[in-house]
């Protein structure tokens, strides 16, 4: 199932991802869900919100969705997340499930992770 | 919230401890671990630091009303639940009740890209949640050092882990924090130079083949602490350390007695059988009789209704009470009826240590008034002497402590005095009952002596022990020219004696019958002889008086006569007239 969906990205997924399948169908705004998790206004999360916003915009125009999120003001989400450092990028979709930790300033390794495979 | 102060140390500030109410511990801790701080379990795999941990919260939950978080990188929550349900924690419900939060921190290596600078503030975040939304007292964490095997910069996290004890310590709650055993250092990954004050080190050790978990406090700063390594149980009912280091020589004593069982050994025994609370041991080679001792003492202690505990090492408790009724104990109505429990178990189950903690655990459970312990000398095959005379006096000393008459009994090889068990252990007991076979004339035969009785003028004689169906009975030996005898040899000396004196009894019957003879001969004859004088007295007389007859007539005679001449002389005078006066009768 997990070959269907990196074959057909833009297909809906399997069932078992239920809500983002669904916000996704909706939003069609592509096929990467990620989500940002910062503690905070601290040097370390500023940076890493200016990084992946870049690399949205420069690798992934139009077929993203970005999610940042404060945990402190949600540390409910750190749970629910499993998130230990901070800052950390979750690439909820497509699979598999990857994390980015740190500042993401180290741009190579962050699209090697993401996949994306058309660079510049 | 129970805190413990010590005052061992002349410090300003006294440091509190909070219990942790996992057993024995809170002992040799001197009340619990550091309050409000975080406190290092570090051990091998499998030695028990999860289930340290994890009983250090729920106890804390359920005896101490405190709140408790466990942070587990190891096993997800459910798998916990389901583990800790196998020793009776339900932690579903305590859960349910905002007693316990189980929180699982996954961390997978493969799906972790490090991009650039970071820090743990996640997990502080997760964890300073976890506690506020319970209010939680106590954390643990296990393994923390599953850290590092998920990130790479040690750099990072070193400097976060020392931030997380100072976390810790600023929220105010009791930690234990678990670490795996390192190669050279306590932990893997050195957990111990962040957590400064509390270090407790487990092990599972195995020698001869017998595995035996130690408990070990390395460090506590500013307290005095048990420095041994004690060993500890895990089991049903959790985590259990025995504090063995020997609790000291104040214990009380009791002055009043308990019978033995045995009238006649009560007897020997000032009549009124052993104090209570002192210890017994009763030594003898096989088949001597030692367990039906036991037996007799649990009886009575039984049928006085006093709780007793049997820790038997040999036989199966079936098999006890089979073999008791033989001797007409019926030790299964004391099981029944509660007031009596057998604990068998085979000596090398588990090492001495763990044959202690058993037995503190099961004496703590049952509060017996009388323990048995059948045969002591057996546990000699699961150690070492020396370490079986520290087991036994810590053992002894504990029951003194609590007053409970230990009864042991004790397997010597050879029959003789003075054999291995007896050096180590003489010195603790209080009585010392010896049985020994007597050999002669082909044949064993039992017999007892009181070797000591501390405190008491107990009896010097060897008294026969005899197994009959109704009990077992103490009877005197025969002691005599021919040495001590007993059994066949006894009852053969007894039917001697007894026909040596029917026949003296006879001979001085039949001595008697002559007597009565001969005097009934003599008097036949002294009759025999009055009657012939008898006789021949009235012949005299009739003699005598004819002859006084005589003379008076011959008196008259000559009167007449003279008269008749008219003479002038007179009769002779008249002092021969009685004796012619009786001739006269003749």
């Amino acid at each position: 199932m997990s070959e269907t969906k990196q074959d057909d990205a833009l297909s809906p997924l399997g069932d078992t991802t239920g809500e983002f399948q669904l916000a996704l169908e909706e939003s069609g705004t592509g096929n990467y869900l990620l989500r940002l998790y910062v503690s905070g206004m601290t040097p370390n999360s500023i940076r890493a919100i200016e990084n992946i916003r870049q690399i949205c915009a420069e690798h992934l125009e139009g077929r993203y969705q970005l999610e940042i999120i404060d945990i402190y003001r949600q540390p409910i989400f750190a749970k629910e997340g499993q998130i230990v450092a901070a800052p950390t990028l979750v690439k909820e979709l497509p699979p598999p499930l990857r994390k980015f930790i740190g500042d993401l300033s180290q741009t190579e390794r962050i699209l090697l992770g993401l996949d994306i495979r058309t660079k510049r | 919230m129970a805190e413990t102060t010590i005052n061992e140390t002349p410090v300003l500030e006294i440091l509190q401890k909070c219990p942790t109410g996992i057993k024995g511990l809170d002992e040799i801790t001197g009340g619990g671990l550091p309050l409000g701080r975080p406190a290092l379990v570090c051990g091998g795999t499998g030695c028990g630091k999860t289930l340290l941990a994890m009983e250090f919260l729920v106890r804390g939950a359920t005896e101490y009303d405190e709140p408790g978080v466990f942070i587990s990188f190891e096993e997800k929550s459910e798998e916990l639940t389901k583990n800790f349900a196998s020793l009776g924690f339900d932690l579903n419900d305590l859960a349910a009740r905002g007693k316990l939060l189980l929180d699982y921190v996954h961390i997978e290596r493969s799906e972790i890209e490090e991009t650039g600078e970071y820090d743990l503030e996640g997990l502080f975040i997760r964890m300073g949640y976890a506690m506020d939304s319970i209010g939680a007292k106590r954390v643990a964490i296990d393994t923390i050092e599953t850290l590092f095997s998920g990130f790479s910069n040690e750099v990072i996290l070193r400097s976060e882990l020392r931030r997380l004890f100072r976390f810790l310590k600023d929220k105010g709650v009791t930690a234990v924090i678990t670490g795996e055993q390192g190669e050279r250092t306590l932990t893997r990954f050195g957990l111990e130079e962040y957590v400064a004050d509390c270090v407790i080190f487990l092990s599972h050790q195995v020698a001869n083949q017998i595995a035996t978990r130690r408990l070990r406090i390395v460090k506590y700063r500013g307290s005095t602490h048990g420095t041994n390594e004690y060993p500890f149980l895990l089991d049903e009912q959790g985590f259990s350390v025995m504090p063995i280091s020997s609790i000291g020589l104040d214990h009380s004593a009791p002055t009043d007695r308990v019978s033995t069982g045995i009238p006649r050994l009560d007897s020997m025994l000032e009549g009124k059988g052993y104090y209570r609370g002192s210890s017994v041991l009763v030594t003898g080679s096989a088949g001597t009789g030692k367990s039906s001792l036991a037996a007799h003492f649990v009886d009575a202690a039984c049928r006085r209704g006093q709780r007793c505990l049997y820790f038997a090492f040999e036989e199966s408790r079936n098999q006890i009470i089979r073999n008791m009724r033989s001797i007409g104990l019926d030790l299964g109505q004391w099981v029944d009826k509660g007031v009596l429990e057998f604990r068998n178990s085979r000596p090398t189950l588990y090492g001495l240590e763990m044959h202690l903690v058993v037995m503190h655990r099961a004496i703590e459970e049952f509060r017996p008034a009388i323990v048995v312990i059948d045969p002591i000398s057996n546990l000699l095959s699961a150690a070492s002497e020396m370490e079986v005379k520290s087991m036994l006096s810590r053992l002894i000393d504990y029951l003194k402590m609590k007053e409970i008459t230990a009864f042991c009994s004790a397997l010597t090889v050879g029959g003789g005095e003075g054999g291995r068990t007896e050096e180590g252990m003489s010195s603790l007991m209080d009585s010392w009952i010896l049985l020994q076979s007597l050999e002669g004339a082909g044949e064993r035969n039992r017999s007892l002596y009181i070797l000591k009785s501390r405190g008491m003028r107990h009896s010097n004689q060897v008294r026969e022990f005899c197994l009959t169906d109704n009990g077992a009975k103490l009877q005197d030996v025969y002691v005599g020219s021919g040495g001590v005898l007993a059994g066949a040899g006894r009852i053969a000396q007894e039917a001697r004696e007894k026909a040596e004196a029917l026949e003296r009894s006879q001979e001085i019957e039949c001595k008697q019958r002559d007597l009565e003879r001969k005097k009934a001969l003599v008097e036949a004859r002294i009759a025999a002889l009055r009657i012939g004088f008898d006789s021949e007295e009235d012949e005299l007389e009739r003699a005598i008086s004819r002859g006084k007859l005589h003379r008076e007539v011959v008196t008259q005679d000559t009167l007449a006569m003279g008269r008749a001449r008219e003479a002038d002389a007179t009769p002779p005078p008249e002092g021969n007239a009685p004796v012619s006066g009786k001739r006269e009768r003749r």
